[in-house]
């Protein structure tokens, strides 16, 4: 097919001025990282003159950062592997075993996707004061989880209807049980399913802010993204801290996505698609 | 054989062990808070005991009496001149870039990777990071502006009434177009080529194409869009947190429904907590959103209910 040269042309401009929108603040976040506070006070565009990370140290000394990561390392391990676990176990239920009572159940399941679980903050602040874990990793995750089932159970229903039955028959007379076909059968075959709500929750849970800042009071126990605020308070005039933290908050994701690029994007449109 | 039996009958119960964890952990801590989340806005609040049954008292204050009503109106107001502009621009610029990118060009899947990558970031580092951007004196803005020559478009972009919920819907569409643009690509590249060569030989020109062919057969893909960015719109809550603080400054005028109910429900300014009223807040964003999902779920989970 034969396309003006005008046409390209036109096409590259817009391509390549929506890269510098969409990369340059990223590029001038990693860059300022580098500089001395004083030299983003005069010149705040120009490239770092040299390769220094002593701000990064700084940063790292100045707010629990080590702790900030541990935090939010375990917090979304736990409530990705929860929810993996719990909604796979939940769709195959759902899928596979016919009882009067599924069609209520995805009813049931479909009310957390309607409504904004944000404005039930109030009443789960009692639930976590009276449960005792105000102020612990445990009302995150348990949150977390809660909030990641709905979307992970109807995505894994969706999948696993797609399963043939057969093989699952054939493994019953194999003698297998039904945790142990649900186990070794169906759920290799759900690497797809798994992959997406297993990005999906990951992306939400390490990037969240809303829920540490109701529930973590104590500084050692923030996420990465309360961490944030604390930096925000506390040096609100020393830039350098500034950009190197909110660089060092970023680069986990940013890493991951270089390595694995191509599913984090099948992954967020698919989930948004299904 | 009658143990046997009722062996196998404990046996055939033990299945439901596979729906209980989620029906627990999801009651519990969402459904259990959602419905008395709602059920708070008809109760009049002491801290964060329930006082008395009040009915729509709460409503009725929300909705009549200074300066409830004022920060209700305005904040709403907000959410849907966030909800137009949003809708309008990010649509717009993702569905331009996913056509160009679908087109026959070089590098697509750098050009994809490059505009989705700020959607990995945490809305509360993009919005901090921009409120350092669009400072006045030390941001990047106004100096690149100041560079090229522009001085007369500089101005204190988040400290203004005039551009601060503006900026905050730049920020936020930032942050979310290379998502769209990659709906919209998928939903390109679910349409059969073959339509188009048939437009083309035809005689169809481009613009022909994307007019009569193309954005008819999106028209999914863009209602999904959409009802995401309307329910984006009403959730919204970091961005403003994160560049104005609680209060949605300067003066309110970036607030919005969520940190209107923040300051009701954790009692940051205005005159303490006040749940109930809070709840009422919490009670109409959930109708408003609860309208906008349930289209979206009439469109794509339809299927599967279709047994």
């Amino acid at each position: 097919m034969h396309t003006k040269w005008y046409v390209q042309f036109f096409k590259y401009l817009l391509l390549a001025f929506f890269t510098f929108i969409f990369a340059y603040p990223i590029f001038l976040m990693i860059t300022s990282s580098l500089k001395s506070n004083v030299d983003i006070f005069t010149n705040p565009l120009s490239l770092p003159s040299s390769f220094n990370l002593d701000n990064y140290f700084e940063v790292w000394e100045v707010v629990n950062f080590s702790s900030y990561i541990w935090n939010s390392v375990i917090v979304s391990a736990a409530s990705v592997f929860i929810v993996l676990f719990v909604s796979s176990m939940a769709g195959y239920y759902l899928a596979r075993y016919q009882f009067k009572w599924n069609s209520y159940l995805l009813l049931f399941f479909m009310i957390g996707l309607m409504l904004p679980m944000k404005l039930a903050v109030i009443p789960l602040y009692m639930i976590m004061m009276k449960l005792g874990l105000l102020d612990t990793l445990f009302s995150l995750i348990f949150i977390y989880v809660a909030g990641g089932i709905p979307f992970a159970v109807f995505l894994f229903y969706g999948f696993f209807r797609t399963v043939p039955k057969a093989l699952e028959d054939s493994a019953r007379l194999d003698g297998c049980n039904d945790f142990q076909i649900y186990y070794k059968i169906v759920l290799p075959l759900m690497k797809p399913a798994i992959s997406i709500v297993g990005i999906v929750n990951l992306i939400n849970v390490w990037n969240d802010f809303f829920y540490p800042l109701i529930f973590i009071r104590t500084d050692s126990l923030s996420t990465i993204p309360l961490g944030m605020l604390t930096l925000f308070g506390e040096y609100d005039t020393q830039w350098n801290l500034l950009f190197a933290g909110l660089t060092l908050s970023s680069l986990p994701m940013i890493i991951a996505f270089l390595f694995a690029s191509r599913q984090f994007m099948e992954s967020l449109t698919e989930g948004a698609v299904k | 054989m009658e143990k046997r039996q009722r062996k196998l009958k404990i046996k055939k119960h033990l299945v439901h062990l596979f729906l209980l964890p989620a029906v627990l952990l999801y009651g519990i801590f969402q459904l259990y808070p959602l419905i008395t989340a709602a059920l708070n806005s008809l109760y009049s609040f002491n801290g964060f005991d329930r006082e008395k049954f009040i009915g729509f008292k709460n409503f009725v204050t929300l909705f009549t009496e200074k300066p409830y009503n004022e920060f209700f109106f305005n904040a709403i107001s907000h959410n849907w001149i966030y909800f137009f502009v949003t809708v309008i621009t990010q649509l717009i610029v993702s569905l331009i870039l996913a056509l160009i990118i679908h087109s026959k060009i070089k590098g697509k899947e750098f050009f994809k990777s490059v505009f989705f990558l700020p959607k990995l970031l945490s809305v509360i580092v993009i919005g901090f990071l921009f409120s350092l951007i669009l400072n006045p004196t030390r941001g990047a803005l106004n100096n690149l502006l100041e560079g090229i020559g522009l001085e007369a478009l500089t101005r204190p972009w988040l400290g203004s009434m005039d551009t601060a919920l503006f900026s905050i819907i730049f920020v936020d569409s930032w942050a979310s177009i290379g998502f769209s643009m990659l709906i919209f690509l998928a939903g390109l590249q679910a349409i059969d080529n073959e339509i188009f060569e048939a437009a083309r030989i035809d005689g169809a020109n481009t613009f022909t194409v994307i007019t009569r062919i193309t954005l008819p057969m999106l028209a999914p893909a863009l209602m999904v869009m959409s009802v995401l960015v309307f329910i984006g719109s009403f959730e919204t809550f970091e961005y403003v947190f994160a560049m104005q603080g609680s209060s949605g400054g300067p003066y309110y005028s970036t607030d919005v429904l969520t940190t209107f109910f923040y300051r009701l429900a954790f009692g940051t300014v205005d005159g303490g907590q006040a749940i109930g009223l809070g709840s009422a807040v919490a009670v109409v964003l959930f109708i408003i959103i609860g309208i906008a999902t349930c289209i979206i779920l009439f469109f794509f989970k339809k299927k599967d209910f279709e047994r």
